[in-house]
């Protein structure tokens, strides 16, 4: 509790950004700004939230006889932003979204549903908030939202074009695939995380001069 | 076969399960940047906890849904070379995004700016991926394709085993996250810490 306290003196009042400067004794891993501690109030216990993704998946399996998934919606809708790029003959011909066109199927209705139920979430909880910089970027690369977005630009770039390649996500491949023992999801959900590691290693190595 | 429901049904029953499932990814803390890139820095096990859990939960009832002639597999073809290549950029993509495509837009939902600017990425990645689709399917997907197969297929080991398997596994890295670890991100308000 002192340390929540200490923390939200800190940074209280929205956009203020964790300074390099700014020692926060109580803060080690530089993640205690005032959002995330109203966001950890909000928080369910990951154990019982896990069960409820399982339950979730029963349904989807019983009753849509659709495993859950995000990544195939998400690019049948990326067709709409190839319009301008390659016009609608483009698309109409590309054999991706031929395989895989944009319609109000099931898949697009969840992942609307996602953006819907967490906006809901959030609203009940009160933690909505503008986020430009998260702290643990921050702490390692300082508070210019310019390199962040450009960072978040490209690995969703990467990331999905990972997830295409793959074919599924971290909820196609990695939970509705794992769990009906996949070879494909569990090489997937491994290889993954292994690179992931990697890539925070390098990331976030310690640096000679703590900041910069 | 599956339970009576129509596809109009079905369909329309994907709107209020999506909506459970962001309400959960938020609430389990996974619409947060930090938390999952702790993940991967293995300084917050709130990812490995959730997705375990639901991989172990979620199988063990399709599976008895299956037997019951309630629920069929939908397995992805094992590619392996397209499988591991495509992993292996979206490990990167994650840990540089923050966020995976599910959260990501669940944390948009939540007010993060770079979630949306990422999110704008995801598209451009898939047009991407899209417009090279032809070669990949031809020169990649083709390279050690095992079809859809499944664990017990190639090991023998019945599903049950896997499960068994899997929850031992579940259960000592729990008990060891549980007990040695102390999560720096975002703590979870729990009674221990009402002692301050």
């Amino acid at each position: 509790m002192l340390n929540h306290s200490r923390c939200n003196f800190l940074l209280r009042r929205g956009s203020v950004i964790p300074n390099d400067n700014m020692k926060k004794p109580n803060c080690p891993s530089g993640a205690c700004d005032d959002g995330d501690h109203a966001q950890a109030k909000a928080r369910w216990n990951p154990y019982l939230v896990g069960i409820g993704i399982g339950v979730l998946s029963w349904i989807a399996f019983g009753l849509l006889n659709e495993p859950l998934g995000i990544s195939t919606a998400l690019s049948s809708a990326s067709s709409v932003c190839a319009l301008p790029v390659i016009g609608s003959e483009g698309v109409a011909h590309n054999a991706y979204w031929v395989k895989n066109p944009l319609q109000w199927n099931g898949g697009m209705l969840f992942l609307i549903g996602t953006f819907l139920g967490s906006l809901l979430s959030v609203i009940i909880s009160r933690t909505f908030r503008l986020e430009k910089v998260p702290a643990t970027w921050s702490q390692q690369f300082g508070g210019s939202t310019a390199k962040r977005l450009l960072a978040a630009f490209l690995g969703g770039v990467i990331i999905m074009f990972g997830a295409r390649m793959a074919g599924g996500c971290t909820s196609g491949h990695g939970i509705s695939g794992s769990l009906q023992l996949a070879v494909s999801s569990w090489t997937f959900f491994l290889t993954m995380f292994v690179f992931g590691i990697l890539t925070a290693l390098i990331l976030f190595r310690k640096r000679a001069s703590a900041s910069r | 076969m599956n339970f009576p429901v129509s596809a109009e049904t079905a369909r329309w029953l994907a709107l209020p399960m999506g909506i459970l499932f962001g309400v959960l990814l938020h609430r389990g803390g996974v619409a947060n940047y930090n938390v999952i890139v702790n993940q991967f820095r293995f300084k917050d096990f709130t990812v490995l906890k959730i997705m375990f859990t639901a991989i172990i939960v979620g199988g063990i009832g399709v599976l008895l849904l299956k037997g019951a002639g309630h629920a069929q597999y939908h397995i992805k073809p094992a590619n392996m070379l397209g499988v591991s290549l495509g992993a292996a950029l979206f490990g990167v993509g994650m840990v540089l995004y923050g966020y995976c495509p599910g959260t990501g837009v669940a944390a948009m939902a939540t007010g993060s700016l770079h979630a949306a600017v990422g999110f704008v990425g995801m598209l451009v990645g898939s047009v991407l991926y899209a417009l090279s689709f032809t070669w990949v399917e031809a020169n990649i997907q083709t390279v050690a394709a095992l079809g859809k197969v499944r664990l017990p297929d190639i090991t023998g080991v019945p599903d049950w085993g896997w499960f068994v398997i899997l929850s031992a596994i579940a259960a000592v890295v729990f008990r060891l996250i549980e007990t040695r670890f102390k999560p720096a991100t975002a703590p979870m308000i729990s009674s221990g810490e009402s002692k301050l």
